[in-house]
């Protein structure tokens, strides 16, 4: 009986966890490469220099055309900048707020509670400046793509010229990593378009790592907490299991 | 003791006072104290347990995202977003209540499996088994309903997809569906419904889960073996000896459990769900949650719009009529060989569905999922039905006391020590 | 819930005290636990960071003639900002502090003699006083008047009669300018 049991609890076990499995694997049939990046693994965390690299890179280059609404000023406090770096880059940038008394809507400096400036009004604006195309905004963008932070980066380093044989559409451009490999967005990064102001050399790879890394922290600024709560919170129930096991041992010692 | 007060047992005067003009303690103690309970389960029966407290740990932290949630269209999505973000551990809250989902429909199944294999459902415990199945559907559809809310593409597709189900009946389907959406498509309103019946239904699952109880406690527990309880000797009082059991594997609930809210919160979701509601681009791709993979394999399975939904539904209502179908007077699969090869042969079914659910509606998925779905109800159908009159059971034991504790010769499939050593 | 609610009481059913050590030891890691889950649940009731970061209002004083006073918002809260005349603030610091129910003085209400900045909520239950439009009642001592339980607030913002036990808050502002405040 105990055989059997065993037996039926595998077979559940192992269904249950491959089960899941194509739910994920199911569409483009892209393999992604892994890439390496500070954050991995459960006591990864992010790492602060390259994920400030990375804002800047989002900053110069990339927020031209793509949003992060919903990240604020402030959000960058948590990537290691001081109150006064923030403020600084906040005013850099010019909102519109109001109305004001007499009921017109003015412009002011920002300010870090103020949301991420965004580079279009709205979707139609955007697709009208980009020949139809989207820039979609990037606030969870490595949780809303399957692969997540692999794939950006791998997106971001995967522009080449299109193969003999294949026909690109107008105004689009060969991507090895882009689900049907024709992307209306331009290759972003070419060497050295930023200056890193702590020498870092920019090249391809070194931008797409760092913004990559900014843009993971950006969709999920919460991961390094909740790996660091998970492990205690797992380290408690692992005590309180053997605690619960040795109770349950002695209230069932006098039945068999 | 004055006129029209109960007759309480207990020693403190302050339990004392309350109980004898409110029973509830005598009742706590007779259900859940002293209350008789097959000394032979196994660890299955957790799961009836981990499912309540499952269902709470919903109720509480489903509440507390309610007080930041907005369900309107153009804030439902940033409204989540924002609790991730700014809302005080409201990341720890979301993501619990999110796998909470998938940890609820994993407990829920496997405590539905262990009612198949173990034959729960048969006489005396039909309306119990019933009552079962009723909020296994009021699951799915809060389940349902709970994933359209934060408006995601998957949110807005899934609903869509779903609420168009109902236009294959005739003659009301499009009646049902304009009742579902509040309008011309899935939009606003339907948002504000879904919200609305979101937070109504697990207070309704409760009370579906009180009569369960009820039900449960009336006819008493089944047991791995399915023979009713002879005397004191086959039974434990349920506490401290389940109370403790049941702790146990609480904790080892709660672990699996953390390791997904911890570790992988978004292992079991779709990536797209992170993007916000298009009603103009539908995904290329679009799959339900993992949980209802097997049920849209059986919807795709059938080229008719009309047969594929009678048959997605089908394949739970026939579940309300499983007591009947399965006339066998033996309860647990344990003696019935060949009963036993069929239902795990059912249980690879179920499986190979959810798989084929997430695959694209291609060969050779489309096939495997017909076959598979053939089996599905032939199971229940024509196996059970047949199983109860050509099948020779083995031998039951006289008592569980006797197959557990041993003593005079025993069948072979119940002689091997029970789970409890374990 | 059934398990969670008796896990380590084992023994306290059949009258013996049989509370040893093991069980002990396992209820206490349990309410431990209990207890921690709590903590998640009333933090997110507290003022998110969004909001916590949305706590400062500019205000141009230029516009605002003396005797004349304007009303904004602040943390979803109003702010009465007072451009007192001479007569006012003397008025305000004749007073002998130990008449107030509340005693405070003048010159620790202000941070420049004509400017009076305070919550315009009144500190019984909450109400906005009247007083900021030249038509209102200011009460007994020309301040603020609040016609829910009628509280009389004094030309700095401080009560004198009525229910309310504290005076008018002052809340944490800085001059950016000669005629500019920032509050929050």
């Amino acid at each position: 009986m105990l055989r059997s049991t065993l037996k039926a609890f595998a077979i559940l076990g192992g269904l249950l966890a491959i089960a899941p499995a194509p739910a994920r694997a199911a569409g483009e049939a892209i393999a992604i490469p892994d890439t390496r990046f500070s954050f991995d693994g459960i006591f990864g965390t992010y790492d602060r220099a390259s994920a400030q690299r990375g804002f800047q890179v989002y900053k110069e280059v990339c927020s031209a055309c793509h949003s992060m609404r919903l990240l604020s000023y402030r959000n960058l406090r948590e990537l290691g900048l001081t109150e006064q770096q923030v403020a600084a880059i906040a005013a850099q940038f010019t909102v519109t707020d109001g109305p004001n008394d007499e009921g017109q809507m003015f412009e002011r400096s920002g300010r870090p509670s103020d949301r991420f400036r965004r580079p279009f009004p709205n979707q139609q604006a955007a697709r009208a400046a980009n020949n139809g195309a989207y820039p979609v905004d990037l606030s969870v963008i490595t949780k809303a793509r399957l692969g997540g932070a692999d794939y950006i980066f791998a997106l971001l380093t995967g522009y080449q010229d299109p193969p003999a044989g294949v026909t690109m559409m107008d105004g689009m451009n060969y991507n090895r990593y882009f689900p049907g490999h024709q992307i209306a967005m331009a290759a972003p990064l070419n060497p050295d378009q930023v200056e890193y102001a702590d020498g870092t050399p920019a090249t391809v790879e070194q931008m797409a790592r760092d913004v990559t890394t900014f843009l993971a922290w950006a969709a999920e600024p919460e991961l390094e907490q909740r790996r660091a709560m998970g492990v205690k919170v797992i380290l408690f129930l692992t005590i309180l299991g053997g605690l619960a096991y040795a109770v349950k041992r002695k209230v069932w010692a006098d039945v068999h | 003791m004055a006129i029209g007060l109960h007759n309480s047992d207990f020693k403190n005067p302050v339990v004392r006072w309350i109980d004898q003009r409110m029973p509830i303690f005598t009742m706590m103690q007779k259900e859940y104290g002293t209350f008789p309970t097959p000394r032979n389960f196994n660890y299955f029966w957790n799961f009836g347990a981990l499912a309540m407290v499952n269902l709470m740990i919903m109720i509480a932290t489903g509440i507390f995202l309610a007080m930041h949630y907005t369900p309107h269209t153009a804030y439902a999505f940033d409204s989540v977003e924002r609790i991730m973000r700014d809302v005080n551990f409201g990341w720890l809250i979301r993501y619990v209540h999110m796998n909470g989902a998938s940890m609820f429909f994993i407990v829920v199944f496997i405590h539905i499996w262990r009612g198949m294999y173990y034959g729960s459902y048969k006489a005396p415990r039909e309306l119990l088994w019933m009552l079962g199945v009723v909020i296994f559907l009021l699951m799915m559809a809060t389940a349902f309903m709970g994933y359209v809310l934060p408006w995601g593409q998957m949110s807005f597709w899934g609903a869509t997809v779903i609420t168009n189900l109902f236009s294959a009946f005739p003659v009301v389907g499009d009646w049902i569906v304009a009742l579902l959406w509040g309008g011309f498509s899935v939009d606003n309103p339907t948002l504000n419904r879904f919200f609305s019946l979101h937070y109504l239904m697990p207070f309704v699952i409760v009370g579906v889960v009180f009569l369960h109880v009820v039900a449960l406690h009336i006819t008493g527990s089944n047991n791995p073996l399915g023979v009713e309880p002879k005397g004191p000797q086959d039974t434990l009082p349920f506490h401290p000896y389940y109370t403790a059991k049941d702790s146990f594997g609480l904790v080892i609930y709660f672990i699996v459990f953390a390791s997904l809210v911890f570790f992988v919160p978004n292992m079991l979701g779709h990536p797209d769900n992170y993007i916000p509601a298009d009603p103009l681009v539908t995904p290329a791709h679009i799959v339900p949650e993992w949980y209802f993979l097997p049920f849209y394999a059986i919807l795709r399975a059938v080229p008719d719009k009309l047969g594929g939904v009678l048959l997605m539904f089908g394949s739970i209502a026939v579940l309300f009529v499983l007591p009947w179908l399965d006339s066998s007077p033996v309860r647990s699969m344990r003696f019935r060989p060949i009963a036993r090869i069929s239902f795990l042969l059912w249980t690879v079914c179920f499986f190979v569905l959810m798989y084929c659910g997430a695959m694209p509606a291609e060969e050779p998925y489309v096939t495997v999922s017909r076959i598979a779905t053939a089996y599905y109800f032939a199971y229940f159908l024509v196996i059970l039905p047949l199983l109860g009159r050509l099948e020779r059971p083995l031998p039951l034991p006289e008592s569980i006391a006797r197959a557990v504790l041993g003593g005079g010769p025993l069948p072979a499939g119940a002689a091997a020590k029970p789970m409890e050593k374990a | 819930m059934v398990g969670m609610a008796d896990s380590g009481g084992a023994a306290a059913t059949d009258g013996t005290p049989r509370r040893d050590f093991l069980n002990l030891v396992t209820a206490s890691f349990a309410a431990v636990g209990v207890g921690a889950v709590a903590w998640p649940f009333i933090a997110s009731m507290q003022p998110a960071r969004d909001v916590l970061a949305l706590a400062s209002t500019e205000v141009d004083l230029a516009p605002i003639a003396e005797g004349q006073a304007v009303t904004v918002m602040w943390r979803g809260k109003p702010v009465f900002v007072r451009h007192r005349s001479a007569a006012e603030v003397t008025a305000a610091r004749e007073v002998p502090i130990s008449q107030l129910p509340d005693p405070a003085p003048d010159q620790a209400r202000v941070q420049k003699d004509q400017w009076l900045v305070v919550l315009g909520v009144c500190t019984h239950l909450g109400c906005v006083p009247l007083g900021q439009k030249p038509t209102d009642a200011r009460g007994d001592y020309g301040g603020w008047f609040c016609p829910c339980h009628g509280s009389h607030y004094d030309t700095a913002g401080r009560i004198r009669k009525g229910p309310a036990p504290r005076n008018l808050e002052v809340p944490q502002y800085a001059f950016t300018s000669d005629t500019k405040i920032r509050i929050g």
